[in-house]
């Protein structure tokens, strides 16, 4: 894992110091640029004089000591930016994977067990749908609905306007209010995370479904599901214990790999419900050309997703006996 | 039909293949009952490739059948309903969706097309040096598509388009920058079983340098595969190009294409036709492509279904 991050800081590094845009002017007003003295000064305070890969080893030393610069847009350093941002975002990626799993797996179920049923084909069709369909559009569409037409649900942004930001515990503001039993915000803050949640699960949706069913049908072919069957189990105990516990660990798999796609999610799903995330954060330091928090939200987004599938390799263990008795 | 029948036969039996690879086998039989009897069983494929039949032929033939252009604005018909004269409505400039949703092909299917070509010649080189060549080479250049495998797709795109300035060739660079490593990783399988077969070894016997070797007997038994990958993929680089244009990282404003013409619709709420219709577009060419991914995966090996 350190390998790979010291590599990916590395192409951000270069694809971010490679481009013609000149972090000196973006940073100095234009009659400071006039001086060449103060363009000397500037030069030397962030070590723009150096040559790059210096510049590149002072950046991961800084790296090392949990510094990632400062941002170039918000003058902040970029360590805190990404703290304080992480936290919408990881309440969003979290409702996004529950609700994922939550359908997903009962759907791939009932869709392999009644397999070429129109239970099957609706299922089938609906996972094909949420795979394809845009997310930024998704989102449109659904504030347009459930906000501007029939008014169910709250439009952007984490809050009723009025209500006060729950005390700072996680940054998350559903656990938040709920660890301090605030409960208007609670409610505020969940009917606020409904939209963007739901759209931002589309996909994932659809691909645990994918996987749930065609693993499956998989597993339901296999003898030890037929033998369960000769026994004489009920067809619940069958489905539920004895077929889906096997099905589970591609479907773990691809869970993880998913989990990319819900971070690109986040980028879209943020930018349409003004969600005040990472992935916005990301877009507005993209356009703004903010390199120090570029590079600062490409790592700490590549360390959670190396991060979740490694977790997902030691749900393996948890799932497979044969894996437990051998790692024992 | 997203196959070319020619590939499918030439492609020889593949023993050990890895299991995200799309393994073919050709039968002696008429090409065209072969099509027709693998349609009537893939119905979805058919639908699919139907659909992306007509995307290809609206756009084609936009500037004939739209019945305004796509840049015309008339102020005085600005954000007005669907109806009889606009039967998707107008947005904020006065410019008829229908018209720009019609145009809107002639962007994302060429960009979807040339993305995906660029990027397999380009993995697929890497990849085939990488399972061809000496093992230090294989190490680097497969630890190097790691990399850029782990970042996350669209703030990788984002950068580079953002960094190399508007253009709709910078938002390509950018998504061939990223889709390459996909196709590195697949052509690496593949010249790896592909290299330790018997014709392999017997035009080594007979002499063949190596170079001659990997361009001559290896890639061509490697291509069929690849190529189908490449043509399944279409819709998934159609859908991040969206995105893109989204955030306003397509090319520059007038132009219409579908992601940024759904941008418009966020501005002009209240008018849910904006953008409604372009994604609409989007949902319907990327689902097509999906139907015959889907397809064509079932049908060419039912272990492969989980490949996802």
């Amino acid at each position: 894992m350190v390998p790979l991050m010291i590599g990916m800081s590395l192409i951000a590094f270069v694809v971010s110091h490679s481009v013609p845009a000149d972090p000196v002017a973006a940073h100095l007003g234009q009659r400071a640029m006039e001086d060449p003295t103060i363009v000397a000064a500037f030069r030397q305070q962030w070590g723009l004089d150096k040559p790059l890969p210096e510049q590149y080893l002072t950046y991961l030393r800084n790296l090392v000591q949990g510094n990632l610069g400062v941002s170039i847009r918000t003058h902040m350093p970029v360590a805190e930016d990404l703290g304080r941002y992480l936290p919408a975002s990881a309440e969003l990626a979290i409702m996004a994977t529950l609700v994922g799993i939550g359908l997903g797996i009962p759907f791939g179920v009932a869709s392999a067990v009644r397999r070429n049923h129109w239970v099957d084909h609706v299922v089938r069709g609906v996972s094909l749908l949420g795979v394809s369909s845009p997310v930024f559009w998704l989102g449109l569409i659904a504030l347009y609905v459930f906000y501007f037409r029939l008014g169910w649900l709250p439009g952007p942004g984490r809050l009723d306007t009025g209500l006060a930001e729950p005390t700072h515990v996680t940054g998350m503001y559903t656990f938040d209010s709920l660890l301090t039993g605030n409960w208007t915000t609670l409610v505020s803050s969940v009917r606020h995370l409904m939209l963007p949640g739901l759209v931002l699960a589309s996909v994932y949706i659809g691909l645990v479904t994918r996987m749930t069913r065609s693993s499956m049908l998989e597993v339901l072919s296999a003898d030890y599901v037929r033998t369960a069957r000769g026994k004489g189990l009920r067809r619940r105990t069958v489905i539920y214990r004895h077929a889906l516990g096997n099905a589970l660990i591609p479907t773990i798999t691809v869970l993880g790999l998913a989990f990319g796609d819900i971070l690109a999610g986040t980028v879209l799903t943020e930018t349409i419900f003004s969600w005040p995330g990472i992935g916005r954060y990301a877009y507005q330091s993209a356009v703004t050309l903010d390199f120090p928090s570029i590079m600062g939200v490409s790592l700490l987004i590549a360390a959670v997703f190396i991060t979740v599938n490694l977790a997902t390799d030691m749900a393996y263990v948890l799932l497979d006996p044969r894996l437990r008795r051998a790692s024992r | 039909m997203a196959l070319s029948d020619a590939a499918l036969a030439s492609a020889p039996p593949l023993p050990a293949m890895p299991p995200d690879t799309v393994l073919l086998r050709g039968r002696p039989t008429s090409r065209r009952a072969a099509v027709v009897k693998f349609c009537r069983r893939n119905p979805l494929v058919l639908g699919g490739a139907l659909v992306v039949l007509a995307w290809v032929a609206v756009s084609v033939a936009a500037p004939v059948i739209a019945p305004y252009g796509p840049l015309t604005q008339k102020v005085v018909d600005r954000l007005q309903a669907p109806g009889a004269a606009h039967p998707f409505g107008t947005d904020a400039l006065g410019r008829d969706i229908l018209s720009r949703v019609l145009y809107g092909g002639r962007i994302s299917l060429p960009v979807g097309f040339l993305v995906v070509s660029v990027s397999l010649v380009i993995g697929g080189l890497i990849g085939a040096i990488a399972g061809f060549g000496p093992g230090w080479a294989d190490g680097l250049l497969m630890r190097f598509t790691d990399m850029v495998m782990a970042f996350p797709i669209i703030i990788l795109a984002m950068t580079i388009a953002a960094a190399l300035g508007p253009g709709l060739e910078h938002t390509m660079i950018a998504l061939v920058a990223v889709s390459w490593p996909r196709y590195a990783r697949v052509m690496r399988g593949l010249v790896l079983s592909v290299k330790e077969n018997e014709y392999v070894h017997a035009s080594r016997a007979l002499g063949a340098t190596e170079p001659h070797i990997l361009t001559r007997v290896v890639l061509p038994n490697c291509l069929a595969p690849a190529v189908v990958m490449a043509t399944l993929d279409l819709g998934n680089a159609i859908l991040t190009f969206s995105g893109l244009s989204f955030l306003g990282l397509g090319s520059p404003p007038p132009a219409p294409e579908w992601g940024a013409m759904v941008a418009a619709g966020t501005q002009s709420f209240d008018q849910w036709w904006v953008g409604a219709f372009p994604g609409l577009a989007i949902l319907t060419l990327v689902m097509a492509f999906n139907f015959i991914g889907d397809g064509v995966r079932d049908a060419l090996d039912p272990r492969l279904r989980r490949a996802v």
